[in-house]
């Protein structure tokens, strides 16, 4: 190794390995090595703090924005309501017998991932996912406490002392408060934020939510704090399932080889060697926060931050040579300066599906009816023969009331000639009144009686025919109409 | 690994091997890392502390197997009991409410109406399905309490009394009674007056074939039958007399089964519930028979 030459003086890590450098991957089982990711300035940091900066600020107060719903209904704009069994979303409202909503969003998601990840590499991973975010919120306490890089390997090298202990102690006592946040803002989705967050701190909200407060604020220091990459690298399935969605076409954070090599010092160069751009600075390692070398290619443990090609440019810029020595680029294209390939067949599909499954989800919450109709016909007795020789059958209509307030309606049978109805309480006729309680279901004992000569008449004589229920609302519209079975005897 | 022995080292891996060997295959000694060691012998102790705590080991005693009571004094037979229990004081409100309110007052509270019908859905599938069918459909003999013939009343109040006594209970001096004659096993028709007065019950229905017969037999009926059955087999809930001239025939509508009843008499029997049975929960089986579909209207007041 060389010593100190003008250009690693100010930036200040010649001795920076890749965890797993290229050409020392014979061993499958390795102890962790620790890595220090140091600071890094630039154009795809400055995204990270976005990114960050937003999905945090999303992630915390998006259960304390309120939404006005009317009276007895929660006004948390986003709300998982339990007890009640009931989502509430800014004007959106689902029930759980609605939960298909959140499959199709889950569709739209991974279709989203599968999008970014062939367009633009592992996107998510570098800059979305909770993991990247949390441990990079928690790499930057550690610095701002400890020190950047140089610092904490000496800190971590130097013999327990006062100091250190405090250092370390401090670091993890933050760590501990930023995760207990999270922990707590994540049961804040659960029920109404402001009364929640009382309760919580007199001690007597409820015992769950101070059960997922304390798990996620344990899991949210062990793995941002110090589980950090081994998470992506060896936990996590998405790097596998990812790299099947990259191909050749994908911008992917590369180096370039053919300016880059061969490496060497700008002594070396001075001295008359002939060598490419790379000057061996090893600052990409030293930002990388999974540990790698990008020189050795696209590898799993990349998440694709970028902070490699933010790093390589700074250094591009001091040395007065063009920037882009890493970029992104596809893997294809690296060598012959490629075009962006964003819109090929590949994401054109997946926009395409994105856009039928959006499509699909975005027409039924438009015809998304706010009354639920379910009809269950008695099987035991199928039916029963009055003393008149009427043939009455009985049915259960359950129905469920998604408006904020009362609501009348009717219902209405037909389908049999001389088909009456009448209830429990003796009401009898063409149609039963009845009233639908807010926000809630109801279920209505109705009977539904065929006139003895239906059966001598032909109407029934099969003994098995088919009624039309209708609820009526109190303008004689028809809100909903179903069919139910109507059984008597053989004539 | 002894210390006897020389370390073997693995030259590919770098890792100490157990000096285990099978056709040349050595076997690397990667130990379980120290966390996951200490977390197994943690649930040693655990299970060590558990047996000690909650009851565990059996071992047999002089009246056969039994087990370690454990220190903690847990039974799962105890918890299901204070479960039990804490689900009937829960219930007991309502339960309080239905004993004392009378059936107007359960029915005008919808909390209240739902609970005994629950609750008498319950008890009937424990103490009246066997009879009269899990639907209440009933069988031959025995009524089908959906349809609105009722013998003696289809009122909330009727069914309640009939539960309570029973029919032709021998312990309860207030049962319903109901006694038709055995007409031809007693002797008071001859077997050709049995068939004129069947032939005559059918002809109510218009069923009948022989109008020569109906014309005695409707001579007979008058003096016979129509004390209890009314003019024209209208029957009787006071005299718990069935309706002659209606679909619903509990014993059979054919000439075969209605010669059966003139000429033997049908003899129907129900417990009296009112001393098996809490007077809750009779009120709850009368609303929920009630609620099946075919109960009568209580008459008006002053009517």
């Amino acid at each position: 190794m060389e010593k100190l030459n003008p250009i690693n003086s100010p930036l200040g890590t010649p001795d920076a390995a890749a965890v797993n450098r290229g050409d020392q991957r014979d061993q499958l089982y390795a102890d962790r090595k620790k890595v220090y990711p140091r600071r890094v300035y630039g154009q795809f940091r400055m995204i990270k703090w976005v990114v960050m900066a937003l999905t945090l600020s999303v992630y915390y107060l998006l259960p304390w924005i309120r939404f006005d719903r009317g009276l007895g209904v929660p006004d948390q704009a986003f709300l998982i309501d339990f007890p009640t069994r009931k989502a509430y979303f800014f004007g959106l409202e689902i029930w759980a017998q609605e939960v298909y909503y959140a499959t199709g969003l889950l569709i739209l998601a991974s279709l989203a991932l599968f999008l970014t990840t062939s367009a633009i590499g592992r996107a998510w991973c570098g800059y979305a996912c909770p993991q990247t975010v949390w441990t990079d919120l928690f790499v930057h306490i550690e610095r701002w406490i400890q020190g950047d890089r140089n610092q904490r390997i000496k800190l971590d090298k130097s013999p327990w002392s006062a100091k250190k202990l405090f250092l370390k102690v401090s670091t993890h006592l933050a760590w501990l408060v930023v995760a207990a946040l999270t922990g707590g803002a994540f049961v804040f989705y659960f029920g109404d934020a402001p009364t929640l967050a009382k309760q919580f701190l007199t001690g007597t909200a409820p015992l769950t939510s101070y059960l997922f407060a304390g798990g996620l604020t344990f899991s949210t220091y062990l793995l941002g704090g110090i589980a950090r990459e081994q998470v992506c690298i060896y936990m996590c399935p998405w790097p596998r399932i990812q790299g099947a969605l990259v191909d050749e076409n994908t911008l992917l954070v590369s180096y370039d080889k053919k300016r880059g090599e061969p490496r060497g010092s700008l002594k070396a160069a001075a001295a008359g060697d002939v060598l490419g751009d790379c000057i061996d600075c090893k600052q990409c390692v030293a930002v990388c926060p999974t540990g790698i070398d990008i020189r050795d290619g696209f590898q799993l443990e990349c998440i694709q931050c970028a902070l490699c090609v933010d790093a390589c440019n700074g250094v591009m810029d001091k040395i007065e040579r063009p920037r882009n020595l890493i970029r992104y680029a596809p893997e294809e294209h690296v060598t012959k300066k490629g075009t962006s390939l964003i819109f090929r067949a590949r994401t054109f599909i997946y926009m395409g599906l994105i856009v039928l499954v959006g499509g699909i989800m975005l027409a039924s919450l438009i015809v998304r009816a706010d009354l639920d109709v379910n009809i269950i016909k008695d099987r035991n007795p199928l039916f029963v023969r009055l003393s008149s020789g009427d043939v009455r059958n009985g049915y259960v209509i359950r129905l469920m009331n998604k408006q904020h307030a009362d609501r009348p309606l009717a219902i209405r049978a037909s389908g049999l000639k001389g088909l009456t109805l009448r209830s429990t309480d003796h009401a009898e006729g063409k149609e039963l009144q009845v009233s639908l309680p807010p926000d809630d279901s109801a279920a209505f004992k109705v009977f539904a009686v065929l006139p003895a000569d239906a059966i001598t008449e032909g109407v029934l004589t099969s003994g098995k025919g088919e009624i039309t229920f209708e609820i009526v609302d109190m303008d004689g519209h028809v809100i909903s109409r179903q069919n139910a079975p109507f059984n008597g005897p053989r004539s | 690994m002894s210390d006897k022995h020389e370390k073997d080292i693995d030259e590919i891996s770098g890792v100490e091997t157990t000096g285990h060997e099978w056709d040349g295959i050595k076997e690397l000694n990667n130990p379980l890392p120290k966390w996951w060691l200490y977390t197994f012998y943690a649930c040693i102790l655990f299970a060590i502390g558990y047996t000690i705590v909650y009851p565990s080991w059996p071992f047999p005693s002089s009246d056969g197997w039994t087990y370690v009571k454990g220190t903690a004094d847990y039974a799962q037979r105890t918890e299901v009991a204070d479960e039990i229990g804490a689900v009937k004081a829960e219930q007991a409100k309502y339960v309080d409410e239905i004993r004392s309110a009378d059936f107007a007052a359960i029915t005008a509270s919808d909390e209240l109406h739902d609970f005994a019908l629950q609750g008498g859905k319950a008890a009937f599938g424990d103490n009246c399905a066997g009879c009269h069918g899990s639907g209440a459909q009933g069988f031959k003999g025995f009524p089908n309490l959906n349809d609105d013939d009722w013998l003696w009343g289809g009122t909330i109040d009727a069914i309640y009394t009939t539960i309570q006594h029973g029919i032709r209970s021998e312990t309860d001096p207030e049962t319903r009674l109901s006694d038709m004659p055995r007409f031809l096993a007693d002797g008071i028709l001859d077997r050709d007056g049995v068939l004129d007065v069947t032939e005559y019950v059918l002809s109510l229905s218009g069923k009948s074939e022989d109008a020569a017969r109906v014309a005695r037999g409707a001579v007979v009926y008058e003096e016979q039958c129509a004390a209890c059955h009314m003019e024209g087999g209208a029957g009787s809930h006071d005299l718990g007399a069935p309706k002659l001239a209606d679909a619903i025939w509990l014993y059979g509508g054919d000439r075969a089964a209605i010669y059966e009843t003139v000429a033997y008499a049908r003899r129907g029997v129900m417990p009296a519930w009112a001393g098996r049975l809490d007077d809750a929960t009779i009120k709850q089986l009368a609303l929920y028979v009630y609620s099946l579909g075919g109960g009568e209207a209580a008459p008006m007041e002053g009517r």
